[in-house]
């Protein structure tokens, strides 16, 4: 073996060594981030889950730590998730449709796109000024769940557009052309062809719009919810709480029974959360395998 | 798509001729139905422009009792909320909550940049399919977690268990805490939104590599990373931006002390988290205390679009290249 050779083998192995060694920092890597879910999980199980019981669930809050529960938390989310819901969709899915199947491709509709993106990064606690100064004051809905819910509509409008755009966007162009070709209009194509088929897509994005909406609590603080609520909403203009406030509030407190609280309910926000994201991941894959066909 | 099909012939009856009267209410039913439409896309400019209007309104205000030299250059942040008699002079500066901003999005990026691009990296370069399908929803659950919870996590595990543990001295509030946790937050967004980006990076890149010789690494560092650069330091960017808007973390575990300050073990206050302080407390609304929130307000939405645009800009380069 001559000198060259010797040394091309030392580099050969030195540089498999380190290939070897890369390959395995960076499963270190990604399971950091495993690591840290898992252990977030263990803890708030451990510190919450003895709390966890149907009168918990079932009562109203109160200064007494161990008789406190969701009840009034849990009633104001639903409140405003329905609320939420029924501005977001069809305002997002409609301007969805309009980028994807009407607009003209000029500067107004890049300016659209453009800003849709930018909103999808503005911080939820510029939202929470804004539904302060624009739904609480200038619109007079007082710290209502109705302002609450406005104002995550426009905080999640952004998620359900990109979504819905992106599920218009896999529907193959030949559906539309098949439509046109027997004389339908450009909302029969829509309403009774494209939209159909996007269905599942923008369903996904819909349900993690609206799981995006149930945790947020920086907007909510801003227009004011309150941090004690001993009643369930009735209408949309009365005033409320969410599970995350309620979260908030247990957990700022200095108290350890209150904090064991606060673990309790998030195990239930966590709970309904991983139900909606395990729907959306199972409807993407049925959506993704039906598309590849 | 087999129905579909059978449905876009429809039945016999759809296809008659129309009379000019039913010609023009169609026209018309379409006209009013694009209009609707529209509106539903016009709802997004006219958030901005009412984002942007309200944050102006009041700043304008704001500065018309408050140099915007102090507002810059002032190290003190004391707002004097209360406003009680022999309270202290009120000083505007807003220099104390950014460094504490800073510090926490600088300490996350520390967490988030190296894990989540190894992580990318692996997921892209080395993980078969079947882990892929395993860990990428994982991370997406962690993606998904609300920042109260992770707030909860920094303040009861992060900082009562591990930095007080190895710092004995910590305060319970500290910045470090916040950070590592907004670090964990924002590490999904950097892995995914890299990943996508070194997905992008065409085949024949690498197994030109590969036909050369090059081990994995090589190929990954030398020439993956490389080509999904700009793909890449967008994800950074967009990461260190949502770290900067993160509240709820920051308002449970670092504190609510506006400190000019490099040391992580300190109680600090970030911008978000002084604004959840002004709208939790008895301020007036209206008073100059009250302005604050939306002076700190327009600084953080200016940061975060001015990070949002570059961090677009980079991706949109990067589109053009390999799409």
């Amino acid at each position: 073996m001559t000198a060259a050779e010797a040394g091309f083998r030392r580099r050969l192995f030195l540089r498999k060594a380190t290939a070897v060694g890369f390959a395995l920092l960076c499963i270190l890597a990604t399971s950091l981030g495993i690591a840290a879910l898992a252990l977030l999980l263990v803890d708030i199980t451990r510190e919450g889950v003895g709390r966890v019981s149907w009168d918990f669930i079932n009562s109203f809050p109160s200064r007494k730590p161990e008789q406190a529960g969701i009840k009034a938390a849990l009633w104001g989310t639903i409140w405003m998730m329905g609320l939420t819901a029924s501005f977001a969709i069809p305002i997002g899915v409609g301007a969805a449709v309009y980028l994807e199947e009407y607009a003209p491709r000029n500067w107004l509709t890049r300016v659209i796109q453009t800003n849709i993106a930018n909103l999808a990064g503005v911080p939820s606690i510029v939202y929470g000024i804004l539904g302060l100064a624009l739904f609480v004051r200038a619109m007079s809905l007082e710290r209502s769940v109705l302002a609450g819910s406005l104002t995550m509509a426009l905080l999640v409008l952004p998620i359900v557009i990109i979504a819905s755009q992106e599920a218009l966007r896999a529907v193959p162009n030949s559906v539309r052309e098949a439509a046109y070709a027997v004389g339908a209009s450009r909302w029969q194509v829509v309403s009774r062809q494209v939209l159909p088929a996007a269905f599942p897509g923008i369903l996904t994005g819909i349900i993690l719009a609206l799981s995006r909406a149930i945790g947020e609590t920086a907007p909510l603080i801003m227009i004011g919810a309150l941090l004690f609520v001993p009643f369930t909403p009735s209408g949309p203009l009365d005033r409320f709480t969410v599970l995350p406030m309620q979260i908030f509030n247990w957990t700022s407190r200095p108290q350890p029974e209150f904090r064991e609280n606060a673990a309790a309910g998030i195990i239930v926000l966590l709970i309904v959360l991983l139900t909606m994201n395990a729907t959306a991941v199972i409807l993407r894959n049925r959506f993704q395998a039906r598309a590849r066909q | 798509m087999g129905v579909t099909d059978i449905e876009a012939v429809g039945p016999a009856s759809r296809i008659r001729p129309r009379g000019p009267l039913e010609a023009r209410l169609r026209h018309g039913r379409e006209a009013a139905i694009h209009g609707v439409l529209f509106l539903c896309a016009f709802v997004s400019i006219f958030t901005t422009l009412a984002i942007i209007a309200t944050l102006l309104e009041e700043t304008i205000g704001f500065f018309g009792e408050v140099s915007i030299i102090d507002f810059l250059t002032d190290t003190k942040w004391i707002p004097g909320l209360g406003g009680g008699p022999g309270g202290l002079e009120p000083h505007f500066g807003i220099l104390p909550l950014l460094s504490g901003t800073l510090l926490v999005a600088a300490g996350a990026a520390v967490v988030a940049l190296p894990v989540g691009l190894l992580t990318a990296i692996f997921l892209s370069e080395y993980a078969p399919e079947w882990l892929r399908g395993i860990v990428k929803p994982i991370l997406e659950v962690l993606a998904g977690i609300p920042t109260v919870v992770l707030g909860f996590f920094a303040l009861t595990f992060v900082s009562e268990d591990i930095i007080k543990v190895l710092f004995p001295e910590t305060k319970i509030f500290n910045a470090a805490s916040a950070a590592i946790v907004v670090g964990i937050m924002i590490i999904p967004m950097v892995s995914s939104l890299s990943e996508d980006a070194m997905s992008a990076v065409p085949r024949s890149l690498r197994e030109g590599a590969y036909a050369l010789g090059a081990t994995k690494l090589e190929v990954a560092l030398r020439v993956v990373v490389p080509a999904a650069l700009s793909g890449i330091v967008a994800s950074f960017i967009l990461a260190i931006s949502r770290a900067i808007g993160e509240t709820m973390i920051v308002t449970l575990a670092a504190g609510a002390t506006p400190n000019l300050t490099w040391n992580p073990l300190d109680s600090i206050q970030t911008m978000t988290a002084y604004i959840v302080q002004v709208s939790l407390g008895e301020t007036a609304q209206g008073s100059l205390g009250f302005r604050t929130i939306f002076a700190v307000g327009m600084t953080l939405f200016v940061m975060t679009l001015t990070l949002n645009v570059i961090s677009q800009y980079l991706l949109h380069r990067f589109r053009e290249v390999y799409e």
